[in-house]
């Protein structure tokens, strides 16, 4: 059983830990300028869509090569986001979407 | 989730509050943590690599990227990064309660640390608003009982189900981690800026990664997704943050408003 990933997940926490921490540790350290913390607020949409976007519209070819691709998968990821902006509910958009992928492919639409 | 303060002024009554939103909050914590087990075991982590990563960093939206990058065979220097960039704004969590805390003592306040999430801070910030003050056992009944207990228990049972299927894809499960994604960035849109970050962040991703491959193009989006939101105006209907673990509506501008107003001291 690998275990290479579980450095990965100290390394990950010694990363995380000092936000949660330091300013609860040490008071006063926290206070960054407006802009920095925009930029960090805005962080979070930037990377998930990025993440998103490329797992689902980016396909590797056999050759080593990437195309843009519009597949099932696309329309699954597509059917979560509505549902989720829809009802603000992420289980249900993760519910609606994988029913969609899992039905396409059993009637051999993909 | 805030309510009027001193609503609730009996501190076991309140604590009966508490654990009752928590129990409500540690279901859906649950069934993300389940999702995130499957997801890293599709990703071919094994159950001992995904159970670190949920006792260890106990991060949700980076736990979850980190998925991403480690299939796209993205280095763990930009992983490290990024993961940094997605936890900074649990700092502004820390910072609301670092002043009411004093009296803790350090290695409490350690430990306190290590568990501070969305959702434990939204929880026990409502729970402190209630009485009017802060609670320490409060807090531990929030962070533990409600997010590190449900969601480690439950990436065990994700990654164990996970490789059970033998065939994911049949079932559609290929897609829980995009569309798990793409969910958790609709929860974290607030307003115009924070939509263009998340638009201009795909839409990089993408372009990038068809030229020079997704590792690059995937860190290019979320770090430069962000430079272009900043320069847009702010605008659009503002809607409170949701909780990037579970990605709950647990209002955590609400939360921070709620703290401010405390009185000083734990109990």
């Amino acid at each position: 059983m690998s275990t290479d990933l579980v450095l990965l997940a100290v390394l990950m926490a010694l990363v995380t830990y000092p936000s949660r921490a330091v300013p609860l540790l040490a008071p006063g350290i926290e206070r960054l300028p407006p802009a920095a913390l925009l930029y960090l607020r805005l962080v979070g949409p930037a990377v998930l869509a990025s993440l998103a976007a490329v797992n689902t519209l980016v396909l590797l070819q056999p050759d080593g090569t990437y195309v843009f691709h519009v597949g099932v998968e696309a329309l699954g990821v597509l059917a979560c986001l509505l549902v989720v902006a829809w009802r603000r509910n992420l289980f249900l958009g993760l519910l609606v979407g994988v029913t969609i992928v899992a039905v396409l492919r059993a009637v051999g639409a993909a | 989730m805030a309510t009027q303060p001193g609503a609730v002024v009996d501190l076991r009554a309140a604590r009966r509050r508490l654990l009752l939103d928590t129990s409500g909050i540690a279901v859906a914590v649950a069934g993300f943590g389940l999702v995130f087990g499957l997801s890293a075991r599709n990703a071919g982590y094994s159950p001992v690599e995904a159970i670190a990563m949920s006792t260890i960093v106990f991060a949700g939206a980076s736990q979850f990227t980190a998925v991403g990058y480690v299939t796209a065979g993205l280095p763990w220097l930009p992983i490290l990064a990024l993961t940094f960039l997605l936890n900074a704004r649990h700092a502004l969590y820390s910072a609301s309660l670092a002043p009411r805390l004093r009296g803790v003592p350090f290695l409490m306040r350690a430990s306190m640390a290590h568990v501070l999430t969305d959702e434990a801070f939204a929880l026990s910030a409502t729970h402190f608003f209630r009485i009017g003050r802060i609670d320490v056992p409060g807090y531990w009944i929030a962070a533990v009982l409600g997010v590190f207990i449900p969601w480690n228990l439950a990436t065990i049972a994700g990654v164990l189900l996970g490789g059970a299927i033998p065939d994911p894809t049949r079932f559609g499960l290929d897609i829980v981690f995009p569309a798990a994604m793409a969910g958790l960035a609709v929860g974290l849109v607030t307003g115009r800026r924070e939509a263009v970050a998340a638009g201009a962040g795909a839409a990089i991703g993408v372009g990038l990664s068809l030229l020079v491959g997704p590792s690059l193009g995937i860190i290019a989006g979320g770090l430069l997704g962000p430079g272009i939101g900043m320069a847009v105006p702010a605008g659009g209907r503002h809607v409170p943050p949701e909780s990037d673990v579970t990605g709950l509506p647990v209002d955590l501008d609400t939360a921070l408003d709620d703290v401010a107003h405390l009185g000083d001291g734990p109990s």
